[in-house]
């Protein structure tokens, strides 16, 4: 059913039909409007879970830990900050191999403080172990948490997961969405079956410490369950498709990129501009296309290499910086391309909320033509 | 009523012979019963029983991280509680754990009255990083972070009245208990499982590596830190203290000389002064508590 409904109330809304038990989290914006809601239906007994109104982040992820691992379905939301406070806890449910899945409203971290979005914050948890899908619009942002849960929850898998949509660009913007109905997602996700949990009856130890002699494998087989996850997004994303009509197996995604000489790689809301842009360079009789990444960890980079194999150049956008080197989703794609040929640059654009328009595609497509790029784009004169 | 002679901290730990923290595990456990989830903070207890693959728990345990043992049990609690299940949640963290880094769940979860029992074994220091000072060391207390020299008698700062802390969170049931009484440990651990709610106990827990004593004084240590009035084990009920453990009192040089981290006190030279301020805060603690049996005189 087609609902015009503001992002988090969407969001908000698909967890609901998601049925998580345990709902954990800690209020920040713009993340706040996702836990009201959930706590509004949990108190209108239109949604059957404990929502636990914890201290803070590190708690909020903590929780889950705990409810998790007694064999409960379990939601976080969070953004910026608040993640950042999480971020032992993140690594430590990857870790222990608990599917919980988390909301990540995004948005820049301090200092200095901006409550504005960029990706700063979930990409600086690329290494946790945690997959990590990427929402263009509301739709996908609704969408891609039945497919998380159904992706994190495999027994192949046991990896949590964050939904990461733009905060503010998408959290706070009203679009015309297609929910699910219960009936659906029930279909599509089965009643949580936890591989392992704790229980008198079958006592096991979790979270217990490795020495030298058995670290290295643990690791190891985290990075594999992550690697091997691919092949779950694909069967579960188009099973998505086949019942529902959106197919998400694809974990990257092209638009105008068949015939394109130069191609614009992005991640999030700017997908959605950068395909007007195209259009519009199109017109122009630009050949220029744009490959959306939809899922950075695992990072599909054959996939990447293979839908730009036959571009000239490539030009990607980053809303985040690993400050002394480059942008996070550039270094992928420069890994991917590797041997290639082909050049690739990337653009540091949109940090802390600042809006990224049509005429900024336009302009960093004119950069990459040049050969100009691995820069930060719009600086304002007075730094330069 | 539970099967006390059931044993589900097993042996095979790796833990120092004579710990205190050791002989927490096994008599918590045993209080608590088979129908129980541990909760572990990092440190000591969970490192020497725990090393994969080998675990030394019969009864289903958890680790997470230092801090958050509190966070993780509230967590468990309310999935028990959605799936409709029975088992009691018990925690187990450090002085360290539980005074300093944790603080911050410990009170969350507490304020939201979670129905878990928080067990803090408290052997007044961060011993498995090295015998570090926490906010549960001693006054004069030597470590690694406080150490005595020249210019110092060790830790400035009495230990932080934790009980007192989680009593006015409004836990319906605190006490506090040492390894030396274990009857009375395991009474304590019981009637905290079954008061609904938070309820915290904070078990004094003699660290033969950390203090400096042999192994096998571990519990003349722990009899003498109450026969000083060092250590009161006392239960509070609704933020009151409604029970103390009487003692014909001896001088606290009687447990100070027997342990390294206070040898400072004694040697070179006896500090008669700090000896005399150690005295007075259990002169107060005696007073606070009344511990004192008082004898007929002759």
């Amino acid at each position: 059913m087609m609902e015009i409904t503001e992002g988090s109330h969407a969001v908000a809304d698909a967890v609901r039909l998601c049925r998580p038990q345990v709902i954990s989290a800690y209020p920040i914006t713009p993340q706040t409007h996702i836990v009201e809601a959930l706590a509004d239906m949990v108190a209108n007994c239109q949604l059957d879970a404990e929502y636990m109104t914890v201290e803070n982040e590190l708690s909020a992820l903590s929780a889950c830990i705990g409810a998790s691992a007694a064999g409960s379905r379990t939601y976080s939301a969070t953004t910026s900050q608040g993640l950042a406070l999480m971020f032992e806890v993140c690594f430590n449910a990857a870790g222990m191999r608990l599917p919980i899945v988390m909301s990540i409203a995004n948005r820049a971290l301090g200092a200095p403080l901006s409550i504005w979005n960029d990706q700063q914050d979930s990409i600086s948890l690329r290494d946790a172990g945690w997959l990590q899908f990427y929402a263009e619009d509301n739709q996908e942002a609704t969408d891609l948490h039945y497919l998380a849960y159904r992706v994190a929850e495999d027994h192949s898998v046991l990896l949590p997961a964050f939904v990461c949509f733009d905060g503010f660009i998408l959290s706070h913007t009203y679009e015309p969405i297609n929910m699910l109905s219960q009936e659906d997602v029930d279909r599509f996700l089965p009643k949580f079956s936890p591989y392992e949990r704790l229980d008198a009856a079958d006592p096991i130890s979790f979270g217990m410490y490795a020495t030298p002699d058995y670290y290295h494998e643990f690791r190891y087989e985290m990075d594999r369950a992550l690697k091997e996850s691919k092949a779950i997004i694909y069967k579960r994303g188009k099973e998505f498709g086949q019942m529902f009509g959106r197919d998400y197996s694809a974990m990257v995604e092209g638009y105008r990129l068949e015939d394109a000489d130069t191609a614009i790689v992005a991640m999030g809301s700017i997908c959605g501009t950068t395909k007007d842009a195209i259009d519009e360079m199109r017109d122009e009789g630009k050949k220029v296309g744009l490959l959306k990444i939809r899922v950075f960890r695992p990072f599909p980079t054959e996939e990447v290499a293979k839908a730009l194999s036959h571009v000239h150049r490539i030009a990607v956008l980053d809303k985040n910086i690993s400050l002394g080197a480059k942008g996070a989703v550039a270094l992928e794609v420069k890994d991917a391309l590797y041997g290639s040929g082909i050049p690739v640059k990337g653009y540091i654009i949109g940090l802390g909320g600042r809006d990224v328009r049509k005429k900024d595609i336009k302009a960093i497509v004119a950069l990459v033509e040049k050969g100009q790029g691995d820069m930060f784009y719009g600086l304002r004169r007075e730094v330069l | 009523m539970v099967d006390k002679t059931l044993e589900l901290f097993d042996c095979g730990h790796r833990a120092c012979g004579g710990c205190g923290a050791a002989l927490v595990a096994r008599l918590v456990t045993k209080a608590a019963g088979p129908d129980t989830i541990v909760v572990s903070s990092t440190g000591c207890m969970e490192v020497f029983s725990t090393p994969y693959p080998e675990t030394a728990w019969k009864v289903p345990w958890i680790h997470s991280l230092f801090e958050n043992a509190s966070a993780v049990a509230s967590g468990i609690e309310v999935a028990l509680k959605k799936q409709g299940r029975k088992e009691k949640v018990v925690v187990m963290g450090g002085d360290g754990a539980t005074f300093d880094i944790g603080m911050i769940c410990i009170s969350g979860a507490f304020e939201r009255g979670h129905d878990i029992t928080y067990i803090c074994y408290d052997n007044e220091a961060y011993m498995n990083t090295g015998i570090q000072r926490s906010g549960a060391t001693p006054y004069d207390a030597s470590t690694t972070t406080s150490p005595s020299g020249k210019c110092s008698f060790g830790n400035k700062r009495p230990k932080k009245d934790m009980p007192q802390i989680l009593a006015a969170h409004g836990a319906p049931y605190v006490a506090t208990a040492s390894i030396a009484y274990p009857a009375d440990l395991m009474k304590k651990v019981e009637k905290a499982i079954n008061t609904k709610g938070p309820c915290y106990v904070q078990v004094h827990a003699p660290c033969c590596t950390g203090w400096g004593f042999e192994g096998e004084q571990t519990i003349a240590v722990g009899k003498l830190a109450i026969e000083t009035g060092l250590w009161v084990n006392y239960e509070m009920v609704d933020g009151k203290v409604v029970k103390a453990k009487k003692v014909v009192r001896k001088p606290v040089e009687e447990y100070l000389k027997i342990q390294k981290r206070f040898r400072h006190l004694f040697k070179p030279t006896r500090q008669g002064a700090e000896i005399a301020a150690i005295q007075a805060i259990a002169d107060k603690n005696a007073e606070k508590y009344a511990i004192d049996i008082k004898l007929k005189k002759e």
